[in-house]
């Protein structure tokens, strides 16, 4: 993480702590934000902030910078290395998670953001020590080489299936309306999101193949 | 990244409240945190609306569709709403980006999200009038493959990235936003600006003003219709140039033709003149390419993009054979 602003401005600072103690402790007088019980009040720049993440089933307590993206909150804090830091930029997909079930770039998202979210990671796909569907179909596609942009892979594929079942439509799908089927070409286009730098790809899209045949 | 506040609103009301000069609105944040990170966005202040109730797609009693500023760019393209009346903004949205940023990014912030013109997007360049006003363009002597060939000015020549505001503009969107100072609703025409002398500004929002929604008005288009988008790999890459193209067909003939493109200008970019030579033609290859011409009269390129004039005029004229039907 970066050090300390430069120069943060003193009045602007000095407004922020104004609110934050007015908001927190409900004084109405020189309150412009009247926030409601639900909303999070404002913290200095630079402070850190308590925050409640949801991970794969279980809440966590977390006391950290609003700065810190849901990526590195969950390999730093939490001990959870499976996602991964490519780009950091979105542009990779090796940091994809599941948040209520959707897959999103977790470098792209603030942790704070992610309160009373549920988030799922690679370390959350395998239940009762028994590899998730999609997990074992890359096992036995070997659709990988080294492996570090496996787990956004993997994960990324998990959410392709749910989206071709509840018939979303992709940049390929000839008829918006039909339900889609995961032919190569589909789940090229669908998995597009996700880089992988060993050129892997005729692995990954076999293991995809056959997970959607066999969902 | 710099230190900033974070300060979640739950109300309209509260979020316009809490901006100001030195405080971003956060939604999905796929431009936004990535500004952050590279230092081009140094806001002090984040306050995160992703929780206001802004989030449905609805009928208006005119038979538009009304989009909540916060409906996600996937779930936008995939409701049954905008299939059906305006699959033409479902083809433009399935063409941006990757399935997991179209899960995060939002109507309204795809409407704002930034050029990426390199000598913007990378702090490094002294170089930029849009990122420090005052400073120069880098981009109009340097690499310009991917600007502007249109509307452009000797301050800017970046584009705008958005597919989905393309389809938005041919599809005559209106916007509306809530500020300090009430409501107001702006065509999508007069939403975003063109550079002109002050690049630093990409659309007409007034300060602490928040987009709640775009609203698009009943139309006969959904029939006629394409999105084009021409790039350098077959996905998830902005487009060097893109079209929306859509007609209303009737008789044989043109009754109404909406044509806006993408990657040629700093804002989508509507070509009236191409429509106004439709209007009443018969559909077929002399009239689409003599619109095709007139899309881009007054192009002027630079040094790398000269061929986005030639490809501009191609993929209108492939467009509206592809939305008639007889291409």
């Amino acid at each position: 993480m970066e050090p300390p602003p430069r120069d943060p401005a003193s009045v602007s600072r000095r407004r922020f702590l104004i609110h934050t103690g007015a908001l927190t402790t409900g004084i109405a007088a020189e309150v412009r934000l009247p926030m409601s019980e639900a909303a999070m009040p404002a913290q200095a720049a630079g402070g850190e902030s308590e925050m409640r993440l949801r991970v794969n089933g279980q809440v966590h307590a977390l006391r950290l910078d609003p700065r810190v993206s849901l990526l590195d909150a969950l390999r730093d804090h939490l001990g959870l290395g499976g996602s991964k830091k490519g780009c950091g930029h979105g542009q990779c997909g090796a940091c994809t998670v599941l948040v209520d079930g959707r897959r999103i770039n977790s470098c792209l998202a603030l942790a704070i953001a992610q309160e009373g979210r549920e988030v799922t990671t690679i370390e959350g796909l395998a239940a009762g020590g028994k590899l998730h569907p999609v997990q074992a179909a890359f096992v036995a596609h070997d659709g990988f080489q080294c492996g570090y942009c496996t787990p956004g892979q993997v994960i990324s594929c998990v959410a392709m299936l749910e989206e071709a079942r509840r018939g979303d439509a992709s940049a390929v799908t000839a008829d918006l309306d039909a339900a889609p089927l995961l032919d190569d070409a589909e789940i090229r286009e669908r998995m597009s999101g996700n880089l992988c730098r060993c050129g892997a790809y005729v692995n990954i899209v076999a293991a995809a193949r056959d997970a959607a045949r066999r969902a | 990244m710099q230190p900033f506040a974070y300060l979640r609103a739950d109300r309209i009301e509260d979020a316009i409240a809490a901006s100001g000069p030195d405080a971003r609105f956060l939604a999905g944040g796929t431009n936004l945190v990535d500004l952050m990170k590279s230092e081009v966005e140094r806001p002090l202040r984040i306050v995160d609306i992703s929780r206001l109730p802004l989030d449905r797609i609805t009928e208006t009693r005119e038979g538009g569709v009304r989009i909540g500023a916060l409906v996600p760019n996937a779930d936008c393209a995939n409701h049954p709403l905008v299939r059906e009346r305006h699959p033409l903004l479902s083809r433009a949205l399935l063409s941006g980006a990757s399935p997991q940023l179209r899960n995060m990014a939002t109507t309204g912030g795809n409407l704002l999200q930034r050029t990426r013109c390199y000598y913007f997007m990378d702090a490094a360049f002294d170089a930029c009038n849009k990122r420090r006003p005052g400073s120069g363009c880098a981009a109009r002597e340097g690499r310009n493959r991917i600007h502007a060939i249109l509307g452009a000015s000797e301050q800017c020549i970046a584009t705008h990235p958005s597919d989905m505001a393309v389809a938005l503009a041919a599809l005559e969107a209106v916007v509306e936003v809530h500020g300090p100072r009430g409501a107001r609703r702006m065509p999508m025409e007069d939403f975003h600006r063109l550079p002109g002398a002050t690049p630093q500004r990409d659309t007409t929002l007034e300060p602490a003003e928040l987009v709640v929604a775009v609203e698009i008005p009943p139309g006969s288009f959904a029939r006629a219709s394409t999105y084009l988008k021409v790039r350098d790999r077959a996905s998830y890459a902005f487009a060097l140039v893109s079209v929306a193209a859509a007609l209303d067909l009737r008789d044989g003939r043109v009754h109404e033709a909406r044509i806006a493109l993408g990657g040629v200008a700093h804002k989508p970019w509507r070509a009236r003149e191409a429509e106004a030579l439709l209007r009443g033609a018969t559909p077929g290859e002399a009239a689409f390419d003599a619109a095709a011409r007139a899309s881009v009269a007054g192009a002027r390129p630079y040094r790398d993009n000269a061929f986005k004039v030639t490809l501009a005029q191609r993929t209108v004229a492939r467009a509206l054979r592809v939305a008639a039907g007889i291409a």
